[in-house]
């Protein structure tokens, strides 16, 4: 008793008192310690040990088996003892839920209790006890808490409504609880109404179908009323809803944004940051000639510079808005540059920052300042500071052309502090100004090879390389100096390879005569001794273009280089719009959009800003034409690709040049050839080592993948015209034959190229294969099996190659077909895998066959049986595809088709549109049923698929498509 | 919303921790212990995203905040939250240290359990918070049935800072000015950005619900009634002159800003006690208390010659205090010799710097100090930065000119009126920032 006595004395001191002491207990027998002293008679000690337990539970002990004495203790008066009770129970009902029914009777006399706080402690706790059984009888307390007179009672029981929501969504629905949250939106207090609103917007976040919060001009308005009146968190709440609104018309806009602008004088900069995102994203549909639209951006700057002054970690979460705000509206901040300048003791995640927007606010009025500020920066001691800040002054000179020389001599100063990081830095900025100022400081190549040796990092070096690749007419020694790079070829990054592969290259098509051995140095180490598909793969292009065609190869490497764009980094517009809803959000911060970051439903639809048209139909989810819509007047900026592109515009510049330069099938292999590095990778590379080079899937699957415009343009790119040829090569009005493509590179097979097609001659399907020997031996005793498929094809008989096949030399093989091997199901349904053998080993690959190979020629169907088959084909077999661009008639078409088994039974005319219903069989013995709708005028034709064998319908679609457009 | 927060102490040991949403396991706590408290290289973000979670931190001394969120959440909410709880808890228990946090566990459960719901941020104004929440134990058993009521009602309701029936013998007011101007000049004296950030503290012993409306020198509000007003052209010259221009200003919750917005009058019901009124930021015509001019000359590789002047720049009549400038050293220094006009320098070799103190300056003087700083030859190639020279110092006016021009106070239910009350002003301007490059 005296010690209790004591203790009660320490509670009056106030500030003697110490709760520490409950962290030391760390006895052996604690546990049964604290539970004798649960179970006490007296309620002093019976409260210190409540106080012990949840010392024990905060530094994370297991106290879980003192859960029925804890409960036991909940039964009182002491406000604070039930507090520590409750806080305990929240912690550890999931792991008792059957003791946790203990308590839910107490909970519902606490709802009941005079006192408003009580009554709201209990609402408030019961919603964190996440136990089925206890989220039951909660719902009665609940409702009446909801409608409680006590406004402070009524604020918690709205956010308990979210809880239980999490628990139970559907127990919420069907209690009725959202309509009631719905009511409390007009609740006369402030603080219930901003509860409510976050509470429902919370709960709409996970049904983004729903209307559930549904925002009209009426609810605004109370929210708006709301807004002047509540605590700075709810104003937060309330603002952070608003900005999901969108206003019927500009008028609407404007009255909000008048109504929000006051709040950009809040002290609480989150409370600034959402009236920001409100005004930003409202302000879309305001007119750009209205009065109030220039007004409001003018309002918009103070406060944004005002958030500079708060503390580093706000700091930080307003530049990081601030950078997306000064993408999507440069105009806001352009001439406050001097806030962003950067402090000396600003912490480095705020300096790097600053620095990101210093460099988006740089102009031709404000260059001299940001220069002075940048060389100032790239003294510091951050290197990843100091880098930033030289990678700065680089783009200040793409930038600001006035600049340009004085940020070029900067750097050169800088090169000449030796200092290895600023150097590096340095070089690979020179590098982007070279290619935007053509011919004006390449002077300074020769200070920049005296620091060949210091660089180390791969990009500086890459940079390096690329300089002296590219200028190599004007260096004397440019073959020493990449010379010296090849000896550690196999150590360097893959990046530093491929730009040494490509500045040599570049450098022999400028210097012939001294280089040549150097380039077949390269090209060998490059393509023989290197395990990178990628370096091999542009060695071998590089190879073959000098070997075919050196003019042409000119072309291609010294080819004019495309404008290097003055903004980096810029954040792709459809995001950049997604973010600026999320502004003061973290998805601001990241700059990703939430469904990066978060998981599950909540956050996953995307937000857009609305369309400046003032209608209000579909502006809550507006497509993509209504996107495009608003973002179009800003004319999307390109973006210097990173040197990890440079492999994509080097095949981007293979296939550029046009095949009328002169083309003839053999040129056309290897065009299909260059086509395979691109869809290759896509074609799944079947198991194994069967690392097959699949044309024909580049040619139908791949191809459109990579070049999604080429369908759909009139004007077709390389891959129409090499359509064309094939078709050339085939009989005009016969079955369709599919150019041939290079099924197995010579790489992959010592030295045999094979490349081919198939064919359907007068009832045989054929293979046709050409083997090419590209090695130095002659090859004798082929062979060929083909792995089991899903049509079981097999080789009719040998193939026939009697003749060695000497080096250089080529031979064409026609290997008839059967259908009657072994039958396995392939994925694509098309895919054939072909072992070849000769004398130096067994190769593998795959391709893929037209399926209009297997249409058998006696694929007419009787009309009659034909009727009756569609009608009895269920309908969900039946697929639907559109052919686009085809400019034959239903005639034409028909014709056409009938070339290769595909033929017409009927054809109908309704309302100018022909349809064509035709039938197929396949050589096992499937019938495909088609109907072809032709629209005069119309290029896009619809086609209907049915079968019952539904796979084989995108095979199918693909050879109509094939043939119809050959 | 806000998952959980934890603190931690400097070790990592956690100290206190609520979660508050289902998503967040204890192994939250541990992944910002290992990634953050014990990462081997300096923070370089307050916001870590570890595992699609994400952790919030800002640090009070030793001690760790940490919130921690599976949510798209408002992150400038939770750094405003972060920065309010530790005001709330600094108005409980003092400095926030182990020590303070140990011994009010208690009390820190009991607050972030009325804060925070369900992650959502609720009331929190100290005033309030301390009608229900004490140190001595909850007082709810002994209230009666209208103090409770008068708690919920102040806790959620449109004045939630000030709670009613507030009595005084004396009606008395004080205001600060207190501002910390800000320089960053070239060497050659030339400013590359100056500011002034301001704020007004009020501390009002005003009885019942006062309804107060404060004037400044504001340019707008003076253009404005310099137009429709009648003595406008006697007026003119001077108030012309006085006027400032204020950037951008916020305010305390208790301002009504929808009429701040449309009259610029700033107008409110103060919270009883000490606040922040209102905080503003200004640019234009700063008055630069002192201007310092150095001088640095590097004689060989292993001496450096330091002169620095600085010369006030205000009525001679006033005075300055605390006058302290640092001039950072290098790395490699070894010994330093100071002469200095006035006042104390010393080397202070832990620090880097030559610190040299003056205990008061009056206005338009000027001082100098010299230093020959020898230096320990070395190898290493890399330049010394040369931090900028910074000042620290005390002003009586306000270096933005800002001037109050009214406090008016108007209690109709009660009888006291404006010039009852008794009013005090003072402006005290600080550094913040003042440096100027070498």
């Amino acid at each position: 008793m005296e010690w209790a006595n004591q203790l009660c004395e320490n509670r009056q001191f106030g500030s003697k008192m110490t709760d520490s002491k409950y962290f030391t207990t760390t006895k052996k027998g604690e546990i049964f310690e604290l539970k004798a002293e649960l179970n006490s008679d007296k309620k002093e000690k019976k409260k210190e040990a409540v106080k012990k337990v949840i010392a024990s539970m905060t530094v994370g002990k297991d106290v879980s088996a003192l859960f029925p004495d804890v409960v036991n203790c909940m039964q009182t008066d002491n406000l604070e003892l039930k507090k520590l009770v409750y806080l305990y129970l929240m912690n550890y009902a999931k792991s008792q839920p059957d003791m946790a029914i203990m308590a839910v009777n107490t909970f519902v006399k606490d709802c009941e209790d005079p006192n408003p706080l009580i009554r709201a402690l209990a609402v408030r706790t019961m919603g964190c006890i996440r136990v089925d059984k206890i989220t039951e009888y909660l719902c009665e307390p609940l409702r009446k808490c909801l409608k409680d007179e006590d406004p402070y009672v009524r604020k918690t029981a709205a956010v308990c409504v979210a809880k239980l929501h999490d628990i139970n969504a559907q127990l919420v629905e069907d209690q009725g609880f959202l309509d009631t949250l719905k009511d409390l939106i007009s609740d006369s207090n402030p603080m219930v109404v901003a509860n409510a609103v976050a509470a429902l917007s919370e709960i709409a976040e996970s049904h983004p179908n729903s209307n559930l919060l549904d925002l009209n001009p009426q609810s605004i308005n109370k929210l708006l009323t709301a807004l002047n009146e509540c605590t700075e968190w709810g104003q937060i709440f309330i603002l952070d809803c608003l900005a999901n609104y969108t206003p019927r018309d500009d008028r609407e806009s404007q009255s909000i944004c008048e109504r929000v602008t006051p709040r950009l004088s809040h002290a609480n900069s989150a409370v600034v940051l959402s009236a920001v995102k409100v005004l930003m994203k409202f302000m879309e549909m305001l007119p750009k000639d209205l009065d109030y639209y220039g007004t409001l951006l003018k309002k918009l700057a103070p406060p944004l510079v005002t958030l500079l002054s708060a503390e580093p970690e706000l700091q930080y979460v307003a530049l990081r808005n601030i950078n997306l705000i000064v993408q999507k509206r440069p105009e806001i901040l352009k001439h406050e540059m001097k806030v962003f300048f950067v402090k000396y003791n600003d912490p480095i995640y705020v300096k790097l920052e600053k620095l990101d927007i210093m460099i988006r606010l740089a102009s031709q009025a404000n260059i001299a300042q940001v220069l002075a500020e940048l060389k100032e920066y790239a003294t510091e001691v951050d290197v990843d500071f100091v880098r930033k800040a030289v990678r700065a002054i680089g783009r200040c000179a793409i930038k600001v052309e006035q600049s340009a020389e004085r940020c070029v001599s900067t750097l050169l100063d800088l090169i000449q502090t030796k200092v290895n990081y600023v150097v590096q830095e340095a070089i690979v900025v020179i590098k982007d100004i070279f290619r935007k100022y053509p011919n004006k400081y390449e002077s300074v190549i020769a200070t920049l090879c005296e620091n060949l040796d210091s660089l180390d990092e791969p990009e500086a070096r890459a940079a390096m390389i690329w300089i002296v690749g590219e200028y190599a007419e004007r260096i004397d020694n440019a073959d020493e100096l990449l010379e010296s790079f090849l000896e550690g070829f196999h150590d360097e990054s893959t990046q530093v390879q491929l730009q040494l592969l490509t500045a040599i290259v570049k450098l022999f098509l400028k210097k012939p005569t001294e280089t040549q051995e150097l380039v077949q140095q390269v090209l060998s180490l490059a393509t023989q001794d290197s395990d990178n598909p990628d370096l091999r793969d542009r060695g071998y292009i590089y190879w073959r273009l000098l070997s075919t065609d050196p003019v042409a190869a000119k072309e291609v490497v010294l080819a004019e280089k495309p404008l290097i764009s003055e903004e980096t980094d810029l954040i792709e517009p459809t995001l950049l719009e997604e973010l600026i809803c999320h502004i003061g959000t973290l998805a601001s911060v990241y700059h990703k959009p939430p469904s990066a970051f978060v998981e599950g439903s909540r956050g996953v639809m995307h937000k857009r800003l609305p369309a400046r048209t003032g209608s209000g139909e579909g502006t809550e989810c507006p497509d993509v034409g209504n996107a495009a819509g608003g973002s179009a007047p800003e004319a999307a900026p390109s973006i210097i690709p990173s040197q990890g592109d440079l492999l994509g515009d080097l095949l981007n510049l293979d296939l550029a040049p046009p095949t009328t330069a002169g083309p003839t099938p053999s040129t056309s292999g290897m065009q299909m050839g260059g086509m395979d590095l691109l869809g290759g990778g896509l074609d799944s590379l079947l198991g194994g080592d069967i690392g097959g080079s699949p044309a024909m899937g580049a040619g139908f699957g791949a191809a459109p993948a990579v070049m999604p415009a080429s369908l759909n343009a009139p004007v077709g790119g390389g891959l129409g015209d090499l359509f064309d040829l094939g078709g050339g090569v085939g009989m005009p009005m016969g079955a369709y034959i599919p150019p041939k493509t290079v099924w197995l590179p010579a790489m992959k097979a010592k030295g045999l190229e094979i490349s081919g097609t198939f064919a359907r001659r007068a009832g045989v399907i054929q293979m046709e294969l050409v083997l090419t020997n590209k090695a130095m031996s002659v090859m004798t005793d082929f062979a060929i099996q083909f792995n089991r498929n899903s049509f079981g094809l097999a080789p009719a008989g040998p193939l026939q190659v009697l003749t060695p096949l000497g080096p250089n030399q080529t031979i064409e093989v026609s290997l008839p077909l059967s259908t009657v091997g072994p039958v396995m199901k392939m994925d694509p349904l098309n895919n054939l895998q072909v072992a070849v053998k000769n004398n130096i080993d067994v190769f593998y690959f795959s391709c893929q066959y037209p399926i209009s190979m297997l249409f058998v020629e006696d694929g007419k169907m009787e009309r009659q049986v034909f009727l009756a088959t569609w009608k009895d084909i269920p309908n969900d077999n039946e697929s639907q595809f559109q052919i686009q661009d085809c400019h034959l008639n239903s005639e034409a078409a028909s014709n056409k088709l009938q070339g290769s088994n595909i033929f017409t039974i009927a054809k109908r005319t309704v309302e100018g549109q022909d349809m064509l219903y035709m039938s197929i069989k396949l050589s096992n013995g499937i019938w495909v049923l088609a109907e072809l709708k032709v629209q005069a005028g119309n290029p896009n034709y619809t086609i209907s698929l049915k079968c019952r064998a539904p796979e084989v319908s995108q095979c199918v679609f693909q050879c109509y498509e094939a043939v119809l457009k050959n | 919303m806000i998952g959980g927060l934890f603190i931690y102490n400097h070790k990592g040991e956690v100290l206190t921790s609520r979660v508050y949403r289902d998503d967040i396991g204890r192994n939250a706590v541990d992944a910002f212990r290992v990634n953050v408290i014990h990462a081997r290289q300096q923070v370089r973000s307050p916001v870590t995203n570890i595992a699609r979670t994400s952790f919030f931190h800002v640090k009070r001394s030793n001690i760790w905040l940490a919130v921690v969120t599976k949510q798209n959440v408002n992150a400038a909410m939770v750094f405003e939250f972060l920065y309010k709880m530790c005001d709330v808890m600094a108005s409980y228990f003092g400095k926030i240290s182990e020590e303070n946090i140990k011994n009010n566990f208690v009390l820190i459960y009991e607050l972030l359990d009325e804060i925070l719901d369900f992650g959502y941020p609720q009331n929190s104004e100290t005033g309030s918070l301390k009608t229900f929440i004490t140190q001595q134990g909850i007082k709810g058993q002994h209230q009666t049935k209208e103090e409770q009521s008068q708690i919920t009602s102040q806790v959620t309701g449109q004045i939630g800072w000030r709670r009613e029936g507030i009595k005084y013998r004396r009606n008395e007011l004080f205001l600060d000015v207190l501002e910390s101007v800000n320089l960053l000049m070239s060497p050659q004296g030339q400013v590359l950005s100056a500011h002034v950030s301001g704020r007004v503290v009020m501390k009002s012993y005003l009885s019942g619900m006062p309804e107060c409306k404060f004037g400044m020198n504001d340019k707008i509000i003076i253009d404005k009634a310099g137009k429709g007003g009648v003595t406008n052209e006697a007026g003119k010259s001077t108030s012309g002159k006085q006027s400032i221009a204020i950037d951008d200003c916020t305010f305390n919750q208790c301002v009504r800003l929808s009429k701040f917005d449309s009259e610029r009058s700033i107008s409110f019901i103060p919270p009883d006690g000490e606040y922040e009124l209102m905080r503003y930021r200004t640019t234009k015509d700063i008055i630069l208390p002192f201007r310092v001019i150095p001088l640095v000359r590097e004689v060989g590789r292993t001496k450096l010659e330091v002169k620095v002047v600085i010369k006030s720049n205000f009525k001679p009549s006033l005075l300055a205090q605390k006058i302290e400038v640092r001039i950072p050293t290098p790395l490699n220094t070894s010994g330093v010799q100071v002469i200095c006009m006035k006042g104390k320098a010393k080397y202070k070799a832990s620090e880097n710097a030559i610190v040299w103190k003056i205990k008061r300056m009056a206005g338009m003087k000027e001082s100098q100090i010299s230093a020959e700083i020898e230096l320990l030859p070395t190898n290493d190639k890399k330049k010394w930065a040369r931090p900028p020279i910074s000042m620290n110092f005390e002003v009586p006016f306000a270096p933005s000119g800002l001037k109050v021009r009214y406090l008016k106070v108007f209690e109709s239910k009660l009888n006291y009126s404006d010039h009852d009350v008794i009013k005090w002003v003072r402006y005290i301007g600080r550094s913040g920032i003042y440096e100027t490059r070498c």
